[in-house]
């Protein structure tokens, strides 16, 4: 007989799993550099996204510099300016907004939330954050290199990134730009199997897939699609690397270029940009998703509310999650497609609408009637809520065919996708950085800096990206170095455009202001204390602030649902998910 | 605050029968997949993973052969050995392929012996596995050799379009760089049986939970996997 030990009987295992293995760090290298601690993790990858995040917030400035003052700077020329869009784009998407959702937040708070000691695999999620670094260094060089960086435009669109003659595909920059997606890839792929499986199989006992907080659904169902979108990418860059290097024609066509007939021939760039949309849209809500559910916690948590159709909110996101995958011909309307496909990507988009409304609405019931402390995790979500139903209401627009096409290439576009994608998910970035900084550090951050940071990011936010629509409703065209004499915009949009300019220099001052008070608050702020939010959920009940190595002395048993604010007759007005006892207990996923 | 302590002994959960049952049963608490290790359900997400990037070079591929204006060169002529003075259509590609399903075969009894705890027999039957991805591995840089003095290079070829070079190189360029390192950890994985690792609970990687020998069907995981997508290589690229 074949002896095959499956365990019989009863599911319920030990609360300690025999699979944990935490490896106990020696000396200060192995405790705070080459660390397997998924707390250490978090902050290296957040230090090094919001880093390389300046060097994009700079670029930003460069770019607004040329718009608003055509030609007054000189080092400022059409390919430089290229090159600082493409650059800007693709850190602002991939190297901060992923990888501080999914790396940064993803690490600290999965395994704090869900009781485990770390992370499944400690050792691979450190080799995923040393990938990443090297992801970004890689494209650091590329401003080093000869030629500079791609400017190819973020979105990389061939023949134009693969042509020797352009500022896409000239020089090293398109070769350094792929290099470092691929790496950034294969390091993302070892930290995703790990928030995967730790959601999956490494909860603590109690904690159910309808107690996990909305922020674990959010980031794990971000994760998962990324795990299933990066791949298009991943082919995309290594066969565009092809194209360039090796000289194949894979999205290539027959392409004459300075008056000579190149080698290349029979490719197909429309097959490039179906790969990258189809990685493209979903990693929309790989960085959504992860707000929605942060941003589902910050509400009920500073509302003192339970959060409103939780079951529903779950689903919504999975929803969403799945509907994602069928819309990513909708940024390719322009590109020329069969009418019949222009309308099924254009039914799917618009019913992503649906999903996304209710969870719009839940928010605001949650708050209706709550008791809102205007912390500033709260006014952040807040923020981001009114940002994300104006950005969602401009992708209605965009959504169907007739109207994207002549909107398409745009600042209306520009407007669009920096209020949904660029300012909502940040707002919530800050607003989670506020909430959990002093679980991270022990202390609070500066309250008055923080208010000045708010203000002037979220009004100085609408004032840069509302003219933008008006910009674009009236013609004017998105990344083009300079105007010119144009008769269909007026003297007054150049007005206009030096004053997003200016107002983008004021917010990206603010966000200078958000970094030093990142750093004196390690030592100035206040003192914390363990749950300074009163919150419910386990990483705010934690034996230490912060939590030592291993998160927990005896693993937390989960009771209840983490959404129990201001339950009728209990002693607080908060219950912790590991408090035992029936009062208040309101039934698992209850709405 | 005070921590209920749980005794071990449990009173039975209500379980609804049906559907609602199984739904209750992956929410339930700890862990969604009972009995499945952490690295097995990694594996798994890997290789669903993995799965979307071969098929996206695969897609990539039957989108560039079916838009191609120039024909497309013959599979049949292109892949024939000249052997005993005629073209056997294929017989190398047949030959990798039974080899590499073989393998699957050995890969399958490695995992049952390692169940068995028979340390030997699993560590051989894992070196044969390796042997037989290595034969494989061999014969496809055979292949290449025979295609590149022929003159087909990834930016052409003396046949037809100019993707089938391009498209073939990558494809199995990919695949292969698949089963070698498949290859490798099969060793790996072999000379920690062999050395008896999973029955002592030596430190390392994989190998400290006393007397599992999981991580060989873990292994198996990963090298039917790459068998079987050999087997749409196969089809769609040979066979097409």
């Amino acid at each position: 007989m074949v002896d095959i030990r499956h365990s019989t009987g009863e599911p319920i295992g030990a609360a300690e799993v025999e699979d944990v293995e935490l490896y106990h760090p020696h000396s200060w290298w192995t405790r705070y550099v080459f660390s397997q601690d998924a707390k250490i993790i978090a902050v290296q990858y957040a230090s090094t996204a919001i880093a390389i995040g300046m060097v994009a917030l700079v670029l930003s400035w460069l770019m607004r510099l040329q718009l608003g003052f055509p030609g007054a700077f000189a080092f400022i020329d059409a390919e430089r300016y290229y090159q600082f869009i493409t650059m800007h784009g693709m850190i602002m998407v991939i190297y901060l907004l992923t990888a501080l959702f999914l790396g940064g937040f993803g690490n600290y708070l999965i395994p704090l939330m869900l009781g485990a000691r770390d992370m499944v695999f400690p050792y691979a999620n450190m080799l995923s954050y040393w990938l990443y670094l090297l992801a970004v260094l890689v494209l650091v060089a590329s401003f080093f290199a000869p030629g500079g960086p791609t400017g190819a435009g973020w979105t990389l669109y061939p023949p134009q990134a693969v042509l020797s003659g352009t500022p896409g595909g000239k020089d090293w920059g398109i070769i350094l730009m792929l290099s470092s997606l691929i790496l950034f890839i294969i390091g993302f792929t070892m930290g995703g199997l790990n928030y995967v499986v730790t959601v999956l199989q490494g909860r603590t006992r109690g904690m159910t897939l309808m107690r996990m907080p909305l922020t674990v659904w959010g980031i794990f169902t971000a994760t998962v699609m990324a795990l299933l979108a990066f791949p298009a990418l991943f082919v995309a860059c290594v066969m565009m690397l092809f194209d360039r290097v090796l000289g194949t024609s894979f999205f290539m066509p027959a392409i004459v270029e300075m008056g000579e007939q190149l080698q290349h021939g029979g490719g197909s760039p429309i097959l490039f940009q179906h790969l990258f949309w189809f990685f493209g849209h979903p990693e929309v809500y790989i960085v959504a998703l992860p707000a929605f559910g942060i941003v589902s916690d910050l509400i009920s948590t500073h509302a003192r509310k339970n959060i409103f159709g939780y079951r529903m909110m779950v689903w919504a996101i999975v929803i969403i999650g799945a509907l994602s995958f069928i819309v990513w011909a909708h940024h390719m309307y322009v590109s020329g497609m069969n009418p019949y496909f222009g309308f099924f990507f254009a039914t799917t988009t618009l019913i992503i609408a649906v999903p996304t409304a209710i969870k719009v609405y839940n928010w605001v019931l949650t708050l209706w009637r709550g008791d809102i402390h205007l912390t500033l995790p709260m006014l952040f979500a807040l923020a981001f809520i009114v940002t994300f139903v104006n950005g969602g209401l401009t992708g209605l627009f965009l959504g169907n065919v007739v109207v994207d096409v002549p909107l398409s290439d745009t600042m209306f576009v520009v407007a669009h996708f920096h209020m949904v994608m660029g300012v909502a998910p940040i707002l919530v970035i800050f607003g989670a950085i506020y909430h959990w900084y002093p679980k991270i550090t022990g202390r609070m951050l500066n309250e008055v800096m923080g208010q000045i940071h708010f203000w002037v990011t979220f009004v100085g936010a609408y004032l840069i990206f509302f003219p933008m629509h008006y910009l674009g409703l009236i013609g004017m065209p998105r990344r083009y170095y300079e105007m010119g004499e144009t008769a269909f915009v007026p003297a007054s949009a150049h007005t206009l455009n030096e004053f997003i300019t200016i107002m983008a220099l004021v917010v990206g001052a603010a966000q200078l202001l958000f970094l030093f008070n990142l750093i004196w608050s390690i030592r100035h702020g206040r003192e914390a204390g363990g749950n300074p939010w009163r919150a419910t959920t386990l990483e705010w009940q934690t034996p230490e602030t912060p939590p030592r190595h291993g998160n927990w002395k005896e693993l937390p048993v989960v009771y209840r649902w983490p959404y129990d604010y201001s339950v009728p007759g209990a002693a607080e007005d908060f219950i912790p998910q590991n408090q035992p006892g029936s009062a208040g207990h309101a039934p698992e996923g209850a709405s | 605050m005070s921590v209920e302590t749980h005794s071990p002994v449990r009173e039975p959960l209500h379980r609804p029968a049906g559907l609602a049952g199984f739904a209750a049963d992956w929410a339930s608490d700890q862990r969604t997949f009972k009995n499945v290790s952490w690295g097995k359900a990694m594996m798994w997400i890997f290789l669903l993973s993995d799965t979307f990037i071969f098929g996206c070079f695969l897609i990539a591929y039957m989108s560039a052969r079916m838009s191609t204006a120039v024909p497309w060169p013959n599979p049949s002529e292109v892949f024939a050995l000249h052997i005993g003075g005629s073209d056997v259509p294929l017989i190398l590609i047949a030959i990798m392929t039974f080899v590499l399903i073989t393998s699957s075969g050995t890969m399958a009894m490695a995992v049952n012996f390692g169940y068995r705890q028979d340390r030997r027999k699993t560590a051989l039957l894992m070196v044969v596995t390796a042997l037989f991805g290595a034969t494989f591995v061999g014969m496809q840089a055979f292949e290449w050799t025979k295609l590149i003095t022929e003159g087909v290079r990834p930016w052409g070829n003396p046949w037809g379009a100019a993707q089938f070079g391009s498209t073939f190189f990558m494809i199995t360029g990919f695949h292969g760089t698949h089963v070698t390192i498949g290859v490798i950890f099969l060793l790996i994985i072999a000379r920690k049986v062999w050395r008896g690792d999973f029955d002592t609970g030596r430190r390392g990687f994989f190998t400290s939970r006393k007397g599992q020998y999981e991580i060989v069907e873990i292994t198996g995981l990963y090298w039917h996997f790459v068998d079987l997508v050999w087997v749409f290589i196969f089809a769609f690229f040979y066979l097409w």
